[in-house]
């Protein structure tokens, strides 16, 4: 009786320990980064060089931060990208119609609400349908994966839409305090959504269904709208990354928008060291996931390492990141 | 054949553990859950490698490294889920890794023949082009006999394969067993309706905690003496007692929960259950008698197919086991790590999931409140743990199990349902639960407890209610329950009017 004891007060210092490698394990790896970055890259202390990357970055991160939310539940999201397309189509549709022409301010504020609004209809739906139906969430997704883009292009005759328009362009160019819209916008993402996932109800119910979903539903959790909910969420927070990117563009096209979205944000999130089978999740570990991989192809992009072989170096981080998560689990 | 004879050492699942079956002999193995009967059949079929003793087939010492090689030396498992591919056709399934060729290409017309003719000797006649999921689940099993037999199989093992057959299916299939037998062939069957056995089987072997307790010919035991085998009972010893439940309560207040005439799916057919609050009410059975399904739909995790349920006095049909727990009930599940623990979260967390929605203002959790709550029922139950952040899956059994019940007692429910309260625990969590559950019934909660312990529903119990193969079949009062009452009720399934002339011819 007295080993037992002893042996269970032990194992939380492993615990800890284990603990301790595994949250900062990416951290670690980022600052790795930055150091070999300050002392062979030409030109990296430079605010332009953080901004870039920032700017490069935040988009992947809005859409990882649904990303996490929807794979702690043990789930996946495949059409994050095409609803990005989506509400990429969708934004100058509103503001260059007939109507957005003649009131200017209302036709702005229209095409930042009404597309964002239709990305989490279409969340709702994937979460809707894979609930309903018992789908694996990798086919229920898939759906609006491969039709979403074909909607984004139906809306658009499948043209490039250009245009010029500053007030709405302001997502995606205005820089308040020298900093880009929409880092701000993905630093407020990440905080909230972080502090939901810790302190509130529907936070803790998203971890308990990844968690093991029958205990779950035994214990009277809603299980079907957490899950609903989950796909709502990364759907708005791909509207909202489908708005910074044609911003930036000064051009929508649902042929592009978005494209292979959904596999950076996976990876940013596997990489960050979220569990894929779900249950354990964590918002700044999927931003710092994010980051590594931008800064590590922005690394061997300035060093003249060709792209292709970045793609490569791309995969590999993810293998290591995954095989760490394993090993850590076993312990 | 000279019969198999297998004895293990050293293996905490079985020790020494013996089977022997005569040729063409249909041989029953019974046992209560964790006896050891699957683990037997794996190493006889090669799929675990023994740990020590020794397999003979036919007079020649065997050992198979996998179910492959024991399917090609004469022994053939067919199991509870069929292992056949539903998506491709009858005779490419009793074909399936040893097809006919002819110059290289699948003899469809040879396969297709020799299937037709093989489950004709079953009296099964069936397109065999057709794919296996068309069928019956009967059918699939005749497809899976008759892959069995085309494989010249001398010893079939049949596992629970009544369960989802309705009575003519089964008479199917016991037609096809005693063809086996005319045939030379053996079969062990594993099956928990005791009808069953005496139907169709010639020999039995009883296990119990990994041994084997007793084999003797079926017509020389009866019912009673078997389920007394498969629970350790000695039908002549009065065991003292020995749980931590104490004494009678007696006083029994308001209904809280009476369900009359259930039926979900194959398992419950006609089963009724009442509780008031301050009763510790039984519910006994053996194995696949439905005692969890009727918890379960209770609680609304699976809504009944017919009867009707009324929960603190007015009726209701939970769809959701939500609804349930608005209504004031809580469910103990059988199963800790499947259906009860989130492995990975703290014991706050898991003590305090149920309650969560209550301990939120605005969606936002008030920890403060939280960590009281949780502090407090550590201390009220004993948990052992290093402190409220620690991983429920680093606890032991019994302290799991603690804070399982701590989630519902949190709750302050009036009706709470334990499903096998103390399985897999040690002794002394055990009594620490039992008193527990005895101290919350004298303040007036009432308690639903399915055990396959005899003494825990015999001494715990104020009433008890028994399931046999679906139905309750005796409903006891305190004074009335003992030891070969219960026993009865459970083996003879027989409507217990008269309990006691049942009990006495034992």
């Amino acid at each position: 009786m007295l080993e037992a004891v002893k042996s269970y007060a032990a194992s939380p210092q492993m615990q800890g320990l284990s603990k301790f490698l595994r949250k900062y394990a990416t951290s670690v790896a980022l600052v790795l980064l930055l150091i070999f970055n300050f002392a062979v890259t030409p030109h990296f202390a430079t605010m332009q060089t953080l901004n870039v990357n920032l700017t490069q970055v935040a988009t992947i991160v809005i859409v990882a931060v649904g990303m996490t939310l929807v794979i702690a539940t043990g789930g996946i999201d495949l059409s994050v990208g095409s609803l990005m397309a989506i509400s990429g189509a969708l934004a100058p549709l509103i503001f260059l119609s007939h109507f957005g022409k003649t009131n200017l301010a209302l036709g702005v504020a229209l095409a930042f609400v009404v597309p964002v609004v239709v990305a989490g209809l279409f969340g709702l739906f994937n979460g809707w349908f894979i609930t309903r139906f018992r789908v694996q969430p990798i086919v229920g997704t898939l759906i609006l994966f491969i039709a979403g883009r074909g909607i984004g292009q139906v809306l658009t005759n499948g043209n490039l839409q250009p245009f010029k328009n500053p007030s709405f362009q302001v997502i995606g160019l205005s820089r308040p305090f020298g900093i880009p819209v929409q880092v701000i916008i993905m630093v407020i993402l990440v905080v909230v959504a972080a502090w939901m996932l810790r302190r509130t109800l529907f936070g803790r119910q998203i971890l308990a269904v990844g968690g093991n979903e029958k205990a779950a539903r035994l214990s009277g959790i809603p299980v079907a709208w957490v899950k609903r909910g989950v796909y709502a969420i990364s759907g708005l927070c791909a509207g909202v990354a489908g708005l910074v990117v044609v911003a930036i563009n000064s051009s929508s096209d649902a042929n592009l928008v978005g494209l292979g979205m959904e596999l950076d944000a996976i990876a940013a999130v596997a990489v960050g060291g979220t569990l894929l089978s779900g249950g354990q999740a964590t918002i700044v570990g999927s931003l710092l996931g994010a980051l590594i991989i931008q800064l590590l192809r922005y690394t061997m992009l300035a060093n003249g390492v060709p792209d292709a072989a970045a793609l490569v170096v791309k995969g590999a981080i993810i293998a290591i990141a995954v095989w760490m998560q394993r090993r850590n689990v076993a312990t | 054949m000279s019969g198999i004879r297998k004895s293990f050492s050293g293996v905490p699942a079985l020790s020494d553990a013996e089977l022997s079956i005569g040729r063409g002999e249909v041989h029953a193995l019974v046992g209560q859950n964790g006896a050891g009967k699957s683990t037997m059949i794996k190493i006889l079929t090669g799929a675990y490698t023994k740990g020590a003793g020794k397999i003979e087939f036919e007079g020649k010492p065997i050992e198979f490294a996998s179910p492959q090689e024991a399917q090609r030396g004469g022994i053939s498992p067919i199991y509870q889920e069929i292992n056949l591919i539903p998506f491709r056709s009858v005779a490419e399934n009793i074909f399936l890794g040893r097809e006919y060729r002819r110059n290289g290409l699948l003899d469809w017309r040879r396969m297709n023949g020799e299937a037709v003719e093989l489950l004709r000797r079953f009296s099964v006649e069936v397109d065999v082009r057709r794919p296996l999921m068309d069928f019956s689940t009967a059918i699939q099993q005749m497809v899976a006999i008759a892959r069995a037999v085309s494989f010249r199989a001398r010893l079939v093992i049949m596992d629970e394969p009544t369960s989802s057959l309705d009575e003519r299916e089964v008479a199917v299939l016991f037609d096809v067993i005693r063809q086996l037998k005319r045939e030379g062939v053996s079969v062990i069957f594993i099956s928990h309706r005791l009808d069953e056995l005496y139907a169709v089987c010639d020999r039995v072997t009883v296990m119990r905690d990994g041994r084997t307790v007793t084999t003797s010919a079926m017509a020389d035991v009866n019912k009673l003496q078997l389920v007394a085998a498969m629970l350790g009972r000695d039908l002549a010893a009065v065991r003292e007692r020995s749980t931590g439940f104490g004494g009678p309560s007696g006083h029994a207040g308001e209904e809280l929960l009476d369900a009359k005439g259930l039926q979900i799916g194959r398992r419950v057919r006609n089963a009724n259950v009442t509780v008031r609050a301050g009763q510790i009410v039984g519910l006994a059975g053996l194995l696949g008698s439905g005692r969890t399904e009727i918890a379960r739909a209770i609680f609304g995790a699976d809504p009944p197919d017919a009867g009707t349920i009324r929960l603190m006095g007015k009726p209701a049909s939970p769809r959701e086991p939500s609804e349930a727990i608005t209504l004031g009930v809580g469910f103990c599940t059988e199963d800790r790590k499947i259906e009860g623990i989130v492995p990975e979260m703290s014991v706050r967390e898991n003590l305090t999931l149920a309650l969560l929605p209550r301990l939120t203002r605005g969606g936002v959790i008030d920890e403060a409140r939280q960590r009281e709550i949780v502090d407090r029922f550590i201390k009220r139950l004993g948990i052992k743990t290093s402190g409220p952040e620690q991983r429920i899956r680093e606890l032991s059994g019994g302290n799991q199990q603690k804070v399982l019940l701590a989630r519902w007692l949190c709750m302050d429910p009036k009706l709470l349902i334990l499903d096998e309260p103390t399985r897999g625990i040690d002794v002394g969590a055990k009594a620490e639960i039992q008193s527990l559950i005895k101290e919350l019934a004298d303040q007036g909660l009432g308690v639903l407890m399915i055990s396959s312990e005899l003494e825990e529903i015999i001494e715990g119990a104020d009433r008890v209610f028994v399931l046999s193969d679906g139905r309750t079949v005796a409903d006891l009062a305190r004074d009335q329950v003992n030891e070969p009452r219960v026993m009865a009720a459970m083996a003879h399934g027989d409507d217990v009017a008269e309990p006691t002339s049942v009990a006495t011819d034992a």
